[in-house]
């Protein structure tokens, strides 16, 4: 078994804002973060992919297969967006780093062929990142 | 949904290699120039993982706030710029990197109540780091 992982870069904002809590409840839990003007990050995404190694190819994955796949289902979708008002998943729920690290997951999982995904790590920053390794 | 969130925490302190177990000639043998009697420093990034059910009120595997006071109040504030030798937790155990992210983690791991403890990791420099997870293997 080996692993690939590939990383990509998109920027976009978002705020933190739930409208069941009371202003109170949300100024406590998320702080700055809840400027419903948004703010941004530049983010860096790792995928990474597990399989053998094919013996003709020598690949475990095609890299420009990848490459496709996380333009189209990832990049396109967010980069230089508004997470909370453009992207679908983000209408109801919170656009937190655990939040995008799943809906990427969940945008890439049933477009990878052969191989399989093994975990999704999005960085906010260099200081703070979320790894996700399917539902569990 | 279970993820693993880590935060980074930059912090800088000195330390000398030094084991009262050993005699002098042993302890420059084993320790080299970290031996030096009096000291040097390094840049440590602390990196602490937590995991947990991303909780759909708030999004969130553990509030970051919460996590960032809990850090900067029992874990920054008590070794950025300190001499690792004369801390409490150094006074038997000699302040390698694999002894100082020991203690880190049971810091978290006995006062962090805002989510599960996955593990720690340090490094001392950019050339080497250390992990600790409670003595249980590093997983997934």
């Amino acid at each position: 078994m080996v692993y690939l992982t590939r990383k990509a870069e998109f920027s976009a904002s978002h705020y933190y804002h739930n409208p069941d809590l009371t202003p109170e409840e949300n100024q406590r839990i998320f702080g700055k973060s809840g400027n419903p003007n948004g703010h941004g990050h530049n983010y860096t995404l790792e995928v990474t992919v597990k399989g053998e190694v094919d013996s003709r190819s020598g690949f475990v994955v095609d890299l420009k297969k990848l490459k496709e796949i996380l333009n189209r289902e990832v990049l396109d979708a967010l980069d230089h967006r508004f997470l909370n008002k453009e992207v679908p998943e983000f209408s109801r729920q919170i656009p937190t780093t655990e939040n995008l690290a799943i809906a990427i997951w969940q945008r890439i999982q049933p477009k990878l062929q052969n191989a399989q995904l093994h975990r999704v790590r999005v960085y906010e920053s260099p200081n703070l990142f979320v790894d996700f390794y399917g539902k569990a | 949904m279970k993820a693993y969130l880590t935060r980074r925490y930059m912090f800088s302190a000195s330390h000398r290699l030094h084991s009262k177990g050993m005699s002098d000639a042993e302890n420059r043998e084993t320790y080299g120039k970290c031996n030096n009697p009096h000291g040097h420093g390094h840049n440590y990034s602390l990196e602490v993982t937590v995991s947990g059910q991303v909780q759909s009120a708030t999004g969130m595997v553990c509030n970051r706030m919460e996590l960032d006071d809990f850090v900067g109040r029992e874990i920054l504030q008590k070794f950025d710029i300190q001499n690792l030798n004369l801390l409490p937790q150094f006074v038997d155990d000699v302040p390698t990197t694999e002894n100082l992210c020991i203690a880190l983690y049971d810091i978290l791991q006995r006062g962090f109540t805002g989510a599960h403890l996955e593990r720690v990791r340090l490094e001392e420099t950019m050339m080497n780091s250390f992990e600790y997870a409670g003595g249980a293997e590093i997983r997934p």
